[in-house]
Formats: structure tokens, sequence, C-alpha cells
């Protein structure tokens, strides 16, 4: 090991590593990719490709996020955008849970659909695109659909819960679930101009949000592209500071933004 | 008696964000949902002056209730 940190602090310069040399001492010395961003980070060093995450996130920080382990079920509107920027911010394990293809109406708003793609799984999707964008990130791909009976082995071991879901009977039963395991849950819901996020840290209950219906107004105003963006990137602001234990969350109130009037109001529990 | 009620989101299609509304004693919230033609399963959640209420809650002079759609997409 200690050749390993001796190799890497040879190559960085001005405190940084390029993913050139991340992958030579990968290769090197027979460790994955993401063992040696871990090794990076132990030298108080940065992969390069975080450099304009080092006035954000601390270097034990950016290490925190490679050692979590965080659950998207969904991977539709929200759930693409979501994806998508924990891989960039460095989040090391991501599960990605969606029984669903791709079909043509996902074409105005999913980040992860595109022409090509069509009918092919989006949870297999998720894979490819983070494989793209960060090799110390593993995508594992679940083509199912949460429910109470598969939830315990799908969440066992989660650092955070994202829920990009599209219907309100599965949320509760991922709310109360996340309730019963202890886990932090981030929760988000879009419908037309309008958009809502919650956080329920453990000991909390968010359902009182939400009422017994199984579909909300989304069935009369549909989603255009920039709402999911919105409310996925609230969502992952969340999740970052559970995971860093930082900040402030929107624990106990929900955010509900409405992009209509460009007024957004907060209602407590 | 007059309560104020306030719509949000989806709800103010056709409908004033805020209005000032005249109700006889004993009106109820769902009494305030069914004037206003917003339908029951569209209705996310409902505070009467800041706290959450069901449909069955009565109004009192001065009140204000806040009327949230359900959003459910993801």
């Amino acid at each position: 090991m200690s050749e390993l940190l001796t190799y890497l602090a040879g190559r960085a310069v001005d405190g940084l590593i390029t993913t050139g040399s991340q992958w030579d001492a990968s290769l090197h010395f027979e460790l994955g990719f993401a063992e040696v961003e871990a090794a990076i980070l132990e030298l108080g060093l940065w992969p390069a490709r975080y450099q304009r995450n080092r006035q954000t996130i601390s270097c034990a920080g950016q290490m925190r996020l490679l050692r979590s382990r965080v659950v998207v079920i969904g991977c539709g509107g929200l759930g693409g955008y979501i994806i998508e920027e924990l891989a960039r911010l460095g989040v090391g394990r991501i599960d990605a849970v969606d029984p669903d293809v791709f079909e043509e109406h996902n074409l105005n708003r999913q980040l992860l659909c595109t022409m090509a793609n069509l009918g092919q799984h989006k949870a297999d999707a998720a894979a490819r695109r983070v494989g793209e964008i960060n090799s110390a990130v593993r995508l594992v791909p679940h083509r199912t659909a949460f429910c109470a009976a598969n939830g315990p082995e799908l969440l066992a071991g989660a650092t955070a819960v994202v829920d990009a879901l599209d219907n309100l009977t599965t949320r509760l039963e991922l709310v109360s679930l996340c309730q019963e395991l202890g886990i932090p849950l981030v929760h988000g819901a879009i419908a037309g101009w309008y958009g809502q996020v919650a956080t329920q840290l453990p000991g909390e209950d968010i359902s009182r949000f939400f009422s017994g219906a199984a579909k909300g107004v989304e069935t009369k105003l549909g989603n255009p592209s920039f709402t999911p963006a919105l409310v996925a990137s609230l969502q992952v602001a969340e999740v970052c500071k559970v995971i860093l234990s930082q900040g402030g969350t929107i624990s106990g109130r929900l955010l509900l933004c409405d992009l209509f009037n460009m007024e957004f109001d907060e209602i407590c529990s | 008696m007059q309560i104020t009620v306030k719509l949000f989101a989806s709800f103010r299609d056709g409908r004033a964000p805020t209005e000032l509304c005249d109700y006889q004693a004993g009106t109820t919230v769902g009494d305030v949902v069914a004037d206003k033609g917003i339908l029951l399963e569209e209705i996310g959640v409902m505070l009467l002056n800041h706290r959450h209420v069901p449909l069955d809650g009565e109004l009192a002079e001065g009140d204000t209730l806040a009327i949230y759609p359900l959003l459910g997409g993801g």
C-alpha cells in the first residue's frame, strides 16, 4: 500500500491526480479504480475530476461519498437526473431500481432516455450512463419494481434512499420501510409546473404529506423537462448533506415548488 | 363567518389564489373543498391555520384554510 501511496504522491500536480494516472495506478497495482480513488483521498489529494468539488466538499467528505451507497427507487424523470448527479458527485455505489423500459413519451424529460435506447430497460441505461461518467462509481441495476417484499433486501446497508417513484401506493410502502430500517429517505414528486421535496430522517414520518390516492394531479398535468431536473437536484443536495452530516436539510417540512408562479412554499409536518 | 381560502399550484387554475369567503357557522373543510369544485382525490395537504386538518374539521371566524394538490409523478 505504501508503494501505491508513493506512486500517487509522485504523480500529484497541485494536489490533483489525473484520471490517466489513476488508471495507470489501477493497472500497475492491480487494484480497482475506486480503491485507487480511496488511496488518493487518503493522501489528502484529489482525483482531478473533483477539483471543482474542492471548495464545497472536504477531502474527508469526498471519501465519505465514495464509501456511501445510495438506492434510487425509480429511473424515470427524477431518477435519471438523480443518478447522473450522484455519479458525478462521486457516490461510490448506486442501486437503480426500475422494472420499466423506455417508451417514446419518456423522451421529453427523462435524461437517460434516448432515441437509440427506446425499448431498453431504464436500470440498464443507468448502468451504461454511469459507466461513461465515473469509473469509481458502481451502479447496480435492478430490473424490478420496489415492493414491501423485496424492499428489505434492496435497501439493506444503504446510506440513503431516494424516492423517484411515480405512484403514492408504493411511496407509502417505501416511507414505512425506511422508517423501520432507520435509513434516511429523500422524497421528490412532480406534476406539470409543480414539484415537492421532503427528507425523512430516522425517527421521522413524512407520510402525512401524502393522501391515500394512488396518483396525483400529474395524470392531468403531465411532466415537462424542467420540473424533474429541478426537483432531482434538490433531492441530490439533500442526499449530499445527509451523507456528509453537514448543512441543514428540509427535514420536518415539505418544500413545494410552483414554477408557474415562481413561488416556493414550505409546509410543516 | 369570514374564512381566508388559499389555493396552491394547479388549484389556482380558474380560481383565486387567495380569497376571503363568507360561510355559515358549522361549515367544514370538506364543504369548502366542495364549494371550490376541488376533487377530493386531487388533494395532497390541507392546513387550517398552518396545522394539518381532516375534511370534517370545522371552521371558525377568521380561519385560514390552505389546500395543496397531491403531486405523485416521478
